[in-house]
């Protein structure tokens, strides 16, 4: 079973579950950036819901399936087209040997998740078949993908048939505007209290810099960092600390101008003052903002957090429901 | 010189943040250490990654298998447990060949030399001049005259961030480059602040740039003796000692590493802080001493 790459699309990678345990080491999670999307294109072709699949930013690539295959397209709104002729997405659709896939343009959210039935058969490094850039290893050779590869997928599970359809209460919402919730904490307490008071109150934009890495905001009024004398070792700038371990979702603001949330490619640490987490139940959101989308910060407690992560837990179970 | 209690602190519902200190000291370092190494141990379901760093450390861990509470309470108990440990650490030192003042980072300096706090300098005699040395050569000889520890590892896979075994007055500071490089040779040997990294991978940087090791510290593939155990060669707590070399070991060691025969000398060793602490120099002496015994 194999896919030829005609097109690589912009940026399109092998991504799974993700790869837990090395963060100690600088090798961060990896993963589909949108989990939620990634299990749902998973169950919607039969396979297990952490099998690799194909993530896709921004623009679709062009495959030739060169074997009958199922394949269902989830997360951002990039329709299907089989040998031209437009197809579902949130379906299992069938694809015939000799087929050329291609995509529509994204017309909402950032990042889609290509499943075919059997998971594409990438090795399986440090536990996980993700793709980890800036390490190149993982996934197909270490990288994104370029004209000419051909990928193997594995054999197709019994469970595997064509049209099984995501119920459209359960797809991912794509809104332009998104709230993400925020737990104040880290080194938050460096920021002036109007400082860190304006943070939530304005509105900012997804910057160009936006990737696998971490998400860049602007157009909101720069934040100021309490003046100190700065500790030995921490550098010269009110914003920098001791270079110190970045949680996951971590904000941080280099010079007080542009805030930067760290994703699961994200670089395990350094010397910049994290004013904040997003919470765990807010992550995939980022995955599927284009730059220009804008972003509110909401300010919430460890509750509330807790809270949001029980509702999407239930909501991967309504999923998993749906989809058996 | 003693440490205050620690902050704790949330990085959202999945992250516990500890920061040992607000300033830089071989014994925030080492009460990281002795914290990470024992939770470690301890093997607490639902904790997925332990991360110490030069003055803090932070632990991810599944709030649906243990509630951040509970994760909070065991890592104060670590801490009042930790504090009355030994300070001792059973690690190993490592020798990194250097070239000082090498071809490769000496261009990429040319190539942002507007972003360089003293344009008409190269990084090695701007750091030699503002930590007080006659010039490069002494400041080289202090570079790789005293051992240094790993402090973190991290930023990317398998990156080292090292502080050197030396009292507080010797410590060399740099600033970063005024604004970062988009561009730094691999194996790059940096300084910014007081610490030292090596560059695991070719990228992005804002180090000030002393030389480069022919020495792979990260390779997925794993081809050296030295790497065949885990792709990223360091851990925190590891000591190394640099020796500077000339051009033409350079070049051989390269030729050795694409021949797949070149090896690092590591010794394992017990390093006590206490009695480092007590003569650092003669304590550095002795640890050289293991590095260059059989």
């Amino acid at each position: 079973m194999a896919i030829e790459v005609i097109k690589p699309g912009l940026a399109t990678t092998v991504q799974d579950a993700g790869r837990v345990g090395y963060y100690n080491v600088g090798i961060p999670l990896s993963g589909a950036l949108d989990q939620y999307s990634f299990r749902a294109a998973n169950l919607l072709v039969g396979n297990d819901e952490n099998a690799a699949v194909l993530e896709c930013s921004l623009l679709g690539p062009e495959l030739r399936f060169l074997d009958d295959a199922i394949i269902a397209v989830t997360g951002s709104t990039m329709t299907p087209k089989l040998d031209g002729t437009l197809a579902a997405t949130g379906e299992a659709i069938a694809v015939r040997a000799g087929a050329v896939v291609s995509f529509d343009f994204m017309r909402a959210g950032a990042r889609a998740y290509i499943a075919v039935a059997g998971g594409i058969d990438v090795p399986v490094v440090l536990g996980s078949r993700s793709t980890y850039g800036l390490g190149a290893f993982g996934g197909f050779l270490g990288r994104k993908f370029a004209a000419g590869d051909v990928l193997k997928t594995g054999p197709a599970p019994a469970g595997a048939r064509a049209g099984r359809r995501l119920p459209a209460e359960l797809a991912m919402p794509l809104p332009k505007e998104v709230e993400l919730r925020v737990m104040p904490g880290l080194y938050y307490h460096r920021l002036t209290e109007a400082s860190a008071a304006r943070f939530f109150e304005d509105t900012w934009t997804v910057a160009p810099e936006a990737d696998r890495i971490g998400y860049r905001y602007r157009n909101g009024r720069p934040l100021e960092f309490c003046p100190r004398q700065q500790p030995f070792g921490a550098g010269s700038d009110p914003s920098n600390i001791v270079d110190a371990g970045y949680p996951y979702g971590s904000i941080q603001v280099p010079g007080g101008v542009e805030p930067i949330i760290l994703h699961r490619d994200a670089v395990s640490g350094g010397g910049y003052a994290m004013i904040g987490t997003v919470i765990s139940a807010d992550m995939d959101r980022i995955a599927q903002m284009q730059p220009n989308y804008k972003a509110r910060f909401v300010k919430v407690d460890l509750d509330t957090a807790l809270a949001a992560r029980a509702d999407r837990q239930q909501r991967l179970d309504q999923l998993r429901a749906a989809l058996r | 010189m003693t440490i205050g209690t620690a902050r704790y602190t949330p990085g959202g519902d999945e992250h516990i943040f500890v920061e040992l200190s607000e300033e830089m000291s071989l014994e925030a370092f080492f009460k990281g250490m002795a914290i990470t190494t024992a939770l470690a141990q301890q093997k607490v379901p639902g904790v997925t990654e332990i991360c110490p760093a030069n003055a803090s450390y932070q632990v991810r861990f599944d709030p649906d298998v243990i509630h951040p509470d509970a994760m909070l309470a065991i890592l104060k108990r670590v801490e009042a447990e930790a504090g009355n440990a030994e300070l001792d650490l059973d690690t190993r030192i490592v020798e990194i060949p250097v070239l000082f003042d090498d071809p490769w980072t000496n261009e990429t300096q040319l190539r942002f030399r507007e972003r360089h706090q003293d344009p008409t300098s190269t990084d090695l005699q701007y750091a030699a001049r503002i930590n007080g040395y006659a010039n490069v050569t002494d400041f080289i000889a202090a570079y790789s005259g005293s051992p240094w520890f790993v402090s973190m590892v991290g930023f990317v896979a398998g990156l080292p961030f090292m502080f050197q075994m030396v009292e507080r007055a010797r410590q060399i500071e740099v600033p970063k480059y005024l604004r970062p490089r988009t561009d730094t040779p691999k194996l790059t040997i940096g300084h910014g602040g007081c610490f030292n990294a090596i560059y695991s991978v070719r990228g992005a940087g804002g180090y000030q740039m002393f030389g480069i090791t022919p020495a792979p510290i990260f390779d997925p593939a794993q081809g050296l003796p030295y790497l065949k155990h885990f792709m990223a060669f360091f851990r925190p707590g590891d000591i190394v000692k640099f020796k500077s070399i000339d051009r033409a070991a350079y070049d051989a060691a390269l030729d050795q590493v694409a021949a797949g025969s070149f090896d690092l000398r590591i010794r394992p060793v017990k390093f006590s802080l206490k009695q480092f602490l007590a003569d650092p120099a003669a304590y550095n002496r002795s640890l050289l001493e293991v590095l260059h015994g059989n």
